[in-house]
């Protein structure tokens, strides 16, 4: 960085034309070359083995070992993606639908009830001790409650079944959730409750007519990090199920690759279906799910 | 976090205050039955499983410390341990950098910076399944792309050598990671007052001098919310090991969650196994109650005002 900074201060006299305002907007103002460099190697980086994925989905197996890895297919085919949806792969985005939306509705209610609960009755002795709880959720790796997550499924008779993923996965998503969505509600003013309590409001009425409009953003934020991780989740399919009818997506990827490791083309077109839903959600609701986090976090 | 500090204070003022919290208190019980069935039990069922001998199936029956001392007294725990670390301190040391500058620079308001961080976020969307897979592919060293190439300095056996493997770990994790991190950064950037810029550009200040006397101590706790959720997350990074390396070769890359695993769910011990989870739960609220001290703001709500 300390290169990246100097070497933009002969540019800065030979754009800007002294004056008062020369300085007003940094960055636009005074062309930062060195970071400039810095930021397109990181988008190569980044964008090299996506494009990789994405153009090889498309080469024959025979060559793939022949092309050129960067250039795309001299002869596109779609074998690859008609082996993947006959290999069963709709029956695991099915699977994978139904766990993540199993999880993330009940996990953005319960998680927007009790940070309403907590922001606004939170001197009570009882929301305060739940809300450190859940804060504490957030320093402990929850991963490390995957073996008596596991017997607590096999009692509950659920190993080996959808529900048995929706359950844990609705408990991990709670502790962020309930600290984006309390974060958020905390600046809804006190005034507009107090307005609605006088009308006689009670609290779900406030609950759902004035606090849940005016967070849709984290609501939508919080929906769409928490559907992303319960998605991609590898380790409670990987615990909790046993037969392939059960598997979601990324244990049916890692599977499928160990069978097929020597058709790598099938095998990207598989990763790459797996992700196009949330590629849809991203390119949907991106501007949300960027400025929630970062005002999620930022504070 | 000084809306929390005045929103407490207001509504302890308030004189329904007491009624209120107890009719709103209700509404926090279903989350709360979530999180205790499937995240305060397990917890405590992990230190109760560490007493006793389980192999996954048949009965649990008590065994007292013997778990205990064969994981102590395992040669393995201390590598494991090792590697955590390792992969822990390296990770944060790669990232953290090139998060903040990252992050520095999406916060500018220029166009092509939105339309760089569109692109800069991708990795977020893949599931460490499909990026490990994508990247045992990239390197293969027959038909991987240094091989397709034909660039002798990318056709290495990448995950075939220790600490090769250990070097694609650190740097997949950062591939996938970075762009989370940068972009809590960016928000980091953008809430210091622009007015602190210009005061010190009035003074002469150049960029170096503003980018370490003002964005870096003002990203503070921006700074200490991030490592926190590196670290903490680094102790859990499983499936991404799992599915690229295996822990291997031999145990370059087993760190304390897959030598859990491997132990509970492949050699059936489960025993041992939650012994290893504790620790993991030890090392996790330490390294977070540590980064907390570091942050120097020592009351019940530090942790959420770091966020």
């Amino acid at each position: 960085m300390a290169t990246t900074i100097l070497s933009s201060g002969p540019q800065s006299t030979a754009t800007a034309p002294p004056g008062r305002h020369r300085n007003r907007r940094r960055g636009s103002a005074r062309p930062n070359w060195v970071a400039g460099l810095i930021s397109w190697i990181w988008l190569a980086i980044v964008i090299v083995p996506i494009y990789w994925i994405v153009i090889t989905s498309f080469k024959s197996q025979s060559n793939y070992y022949m092309e050129n890895p960067l250039v795309p297919p001299s002869e596109p085919t779609l074998t690859n993606y008609q082996m993947v949806i006959e290999a069963d792969f709709p029956m695991y985005f099915v699977n994978s639908v139904i766990v993540t939306l199993g999880a993330v509705i009940p996990a953005v209610l319960v998680s927007f009830m009790a940070s309403y609960a907590i922001v606004r009755g939170g001197s009570g002795r009882f929301l305060r001790w739940t809300n450190s709880l859940f804060l504490m959720g957030l320093a402990i790796p929850l991963q490390a409650t995957i073996i008596p997550i596991y017997l607590i499924i096999i009692r509950l008779g659920m190993y080996d079944t959808l529900m048995g993923m929706i359950l844990p996965s609705i408990a991990f998503s709670i502790p962020l959730s309930v600290l984006v969505l309390s974060n958020f509600l905390r600046d809804v003013p006190k005034e507009l409750f107090d307005s609605m309590r006088i009308d006689g409001a009670t609290e779900s009425r406030m609950l759902w007519r004035l606090a849940f409009p005016l967070t849709r953003p984290a609501v939508v934020t919080v929906t769409i990090y928490n559907a992303l991780q319960i998605w991609n989740g590898f380790l409670l399919p990987l615990v909790l199920t046993q037969s392939p009818d059960m598997r979601t997506l990324p244990l049916a990827l890692a599977e499928f690759q160990g069978e097929y490791s020597i058709n790598v083309p099938a095998v990207l077109a598989s990763v790459l279906l797996s992700t196009l839903p949330i590629l849809v959600l991203y390119v949907v609701g991106r501007r949300q799910l960027l400025s929630g986090l970062t005002a999620g976090f930022g504070k | 976090m000084s809306a929390l500090a005045t929103s407490a204070t207001a509504s302890a003022k308030a004189g329904d205050d007491r009624s209120r919290g107890g009719s709103l208190s209700w509404m926090a019980l279903p989350a709360l039955v979530f999180f205790a069935g499937f995240g305060v039990i397990p917890l405590a069922g992990v230190l109760v499983l560490s007493f006793t001998s389980w192999d996954g199936l048949g009965t649990i029956s008590f065994a007292g410390f013997d778990s205990w001392r064969s994981v102590l007294s395992d040669p393995g725990l201390p590598h494991a341990l090792w590697i955590t670390f390792l992969v822990i301190v390296i990770s944060w040391a790669v990232q953290t950098p090139a998060s903040i500058l990252l992050g520095v620079f999406l916060a500018g308001h220029q166009r092509y910076r939105a339309v760089l961080s569109v692109l800069y976020f991708i990795p977020l969307l893949l599931s460490s399944a499909a990026i490990a897979i994508t990247f045992k592919a990239l390197l293969d060293p027959n038909f991987g792309l240094g091989a397709g190439l034909r660039i002798p300095l990318l056709t290495q056996d990448w995950l075939g050598e220790p600490w090769l493997a250990f070097g694609v770990v650190i740097f997949v994790v950062s591939w996938q990671f970075i762009p989370f991190h940068s972009l809590i950064y960016q928000g980091g950037v953008r809430q210091i007052p622009r007015t602190m810029y210009e005061a010190a550009e009035l003074d002469g200040a150049g960029r170096v001098r503003m980018f370490f006397s003002i964005t870096l101590p003002q990203l503070k706790y921006t700074i200490i919310t991030s490592s926190t959720l590196m670290v903490v997350g680094s102790l859990t990074f499983f499936d991404l090991i799992w599915v690229l390396t295996a822990g291997g070769p031999g145990d370059a890359t087993r760190v304390l969650a897959l030598d859990m695993y491997k132990r509970g769910f492949q050699a059936n011990l489960m025993g041992p196994a939650s012994v290893i989870a504790v620790i993991l739960v030890l090392v996790g609220l330490a390294l977070a109650l540590f980064l907390r001290r570091l942050g120097g703001r020592d009351n019940s709500h530090s942790q959420l005002e770091g966020m």
